[in-house]
């Protein structure tokens, strides 16, 4: 099958604009997560990372402006044509436009435009693309099956080049979900920590290029990826963590790696007790113990449909710098298994590295990235 | 090549199973007749009660699909995957969620309001543990069903796959399944994209 090189990337967040900018201020220790008094929002206060300034323009919604600037910024930095029938726009997202329920009255004009595949439409016709878009909608786990859908159709032959963009906004209607739940920390969310009690919701938007094309040689790749379900409970974990390390030994066993090989996990990492400690047994089950661990949710929040894009491209970013980024909130290990939690900015050679996501269903997935592969 | 070893598309208050009528009932709205279709085949699963009209939808329809046959102990639980896809994603349930914030936000029906749970519900009656994906699209999409089906047997991800289309919204839904495995059983035909879009359109003219 065809390598998938990696050729542009673009991260849009309260951290800043472009992956560059992003990778600056999580090296410099800085995080998006604020206390937030907005009544819009929640009757008390609230800690999450939510975008600066105002997001004006009449005929695009907040979360489709994301998408764009993303998209755009990433696609500057490439020469990747989206009027190239072999180019595929792929959007991942959770609840796209869901905020336009708070304030519409349910209708068919509501309804057409609220649904996903009207904002990919829009963005993707904005920009030029020509290919009707593939809209990915599968929880927590979103961005990282775009990304690994876009693999999949690159490796078939149907397409060259795969665009994929994921976003999403915090709204009442997510955030009023989670309280419900009790699964909003009252601080700055704290992953793996002893003391963590829940999530930080955050916003954002991650762009990530790959293509097929022979003149991209010596990129960064994607070696393999996989999916799989718990079978277990619709809203919690599964309590083993043996069906997420299932995934991340059959992601491993695509790349053609050894386990030995992968330098670090970038994993899912929400900081409510049961997620963080269902990875800790995966990342045990699969013998993985040794090998660093962070989650950028202390950073960027829950970003859910952006998450495993915007964390992918910090990941790759990484493996470019050979620089490991802390897990930021992380003071004491608060899981039963020994974990080995960066809990520092270290240089260092890196070649591959592990992506994991979970979410709501029981979905879990996995990805690896690396610089080479000596079969 | 991939075998369609059987069908099952809920729609418009009739059933069809391979192409097949097996319940027809016109009386009251969906969720009335998808109480009146888990009474009528006996089916003992507490949990359906507690599920949003999506997930039940799905769940009836895979529950039939499975009837007669499936051979689930020939395959790791790994091996068996759930690919789904609709148009609305989980609007139907995002609306009744969104009428309880405005008194008490209920967590039971928020964590319904994500179009992959019917797949989460399915995986854990028939303990699924493979592949997941939940597509969004205008109309039933044969191609990358198809496609994205075909490309996880034929690599090895799967041996068997529960595919097709879940949507329901405004008081209408369609659920139309199918069972794709490596081998062919019974009455198992190719699969392909012709296929599984004259199946669903066979009932939904």
């Amino acid at each position: 099958m065809p390598e998938v090189y990696i050729v542009s990337d673009n991260i849009v967040s309260p951290l800043g604009s472009g992956t560059a900018e992003n990778f600056g201020q999580l090296t410099a220790g800085v995080s998006g997560i604020r206390r937030q008094v907005a009544p819009e929002f929640s009757d008390k206060p609230f800690y999450a990372s939510l975008m600066n300034g105002t997001f004006t323009a009449r005929l695009y919604t907040k979360f489709e402006q994301l998408l764009l600037m993303s998209i755009s910024g990433a696609l500057q930095n490439s020469r990747i044509d989206p009027g190239d029938p072999r180019t595929i726009l792929i959007i991942s997202t959770t609840k796209g436009n869901i905020q336009m329920l708070e304030t519409q009255a349910y209708s068919p004009e509501l309804k057409e435009r609220i649904s996903l595949m009207t904002s990919a439409r829009m963005v993707g016709e904005h920009l030029g693309f020509v290919q009707t878009p593939i809209v990915v909608s599968n929880a927590c786990i979103s961005g990282l099956l775009a990304i690994i859908t876009g693999t999949r159709l690159l490796q078939s032959g149907k397409y060259t080049h795969a665009v994929i963009a994921g976003a999403d906004i915090v709204s009442k209607f997510i955030l009023s979900g989670f309280q419900s739940f009790l699964a909003v920390s009252s601080e700055p969310c704290r992953p793996f920590d002893l003391n963590r009690d829940g999530i930080s919701l955050g916003e954002g938007a991650g762009t990530m290029v790959l293509s097929t094309a022979r003149e991209y040689p010596g990129r960064i790749r994607v070696l393999g990826g996989a999916t799989g379900n718990d079978a277990n409970h619709i809203s919690g974990p599964s309590r083993t963590g043996k069906e997420l390390s299932a995934v991340v030994d059959r992601a491993i066993g695509e790349s053609g790696l050894d386990k030995t090989d992968i330098d670090f996990i970038s994993a899912h990492g929400t900081a409510t007790p049961y997620n963080d400690e269902m990875e800790a047994r995966a990342i045990a089950h699969s013998g993985l113990l040794g090998v660093p661990v962070h989650s950028l949710k202390g950073y960027y929040g829950h970003t859910f449909g952006a998450a495993g894009i915007i964390e992918s491209i910090v990941a790759v970013e990484s493996l470019r710098r050979d620089c490991l980024i802390p897990s930021k909130g992380f003071v004491e290990l608060g899981v039963s298994q020994p974990i080995h939690i960066i809990d520092h900015v270290s240089r260092t050679p890196l070649h591959n590295c592990l992506k994991t996501a979970s979410g709501f269903g029981g979905c879990n997935a996995a990805v690896v990235f690396g610089k080479t592969f000596a079969p | 090549m991939n075998y369609l070893n059987a069908s099952c598309v809920i729609s418009h208050q009739r059933i069809r199973k391979d192409e097949i009528m097996i319940l027809e009932n016109n009386e009251g709205d969906l969720p009335a007749f998808l109480g009146a279709v888990y009474a009528h085949f006996d089916f003992q699963y507490p949990k359906f009660y507690k599920m949003d009209t999506l997930s039940k939808l799905g769940w009836l329809a895979a529950e039939l699909l499975l009837q007669d046959g499936f051979p689930k102990s020939q395959y790791a639980p790994e091996n068996i995957g759930v690919i789904l896809s609709n148009a609305n994603a989980s609007l139907d349930t995002d609306l009744k969620y969104w009428e309880t914030v405005k008194t008490m936000p209920s967590p039971a029906l928020f964590v319904y309001t994500l179009p992959n749970i019917v797949a989460g519900e399915i995986a854990i009656r028939h303990q699924f543990k493979g592949e997941n994906a939940f597509f969004i699209s205008p109309t039933f999409d044969a191609g990358t069903l198809h496609w994205y089906t075909n490309d996880l047997l034929d690599n090895g991800r799967l041996a068997a796959c529960i595919c097709g289309w879940v949507e329901e919204l405004d008081n209408r839904g369609v659920a139309a399944l199918f069972l794709v495995e490596k081998e062919r059983r019974g009455a198992g035909i190719p699969f392909n994209e012709a296929a599984i879009q004259r199946i669903f359109a066979g009932d939904n003219e």
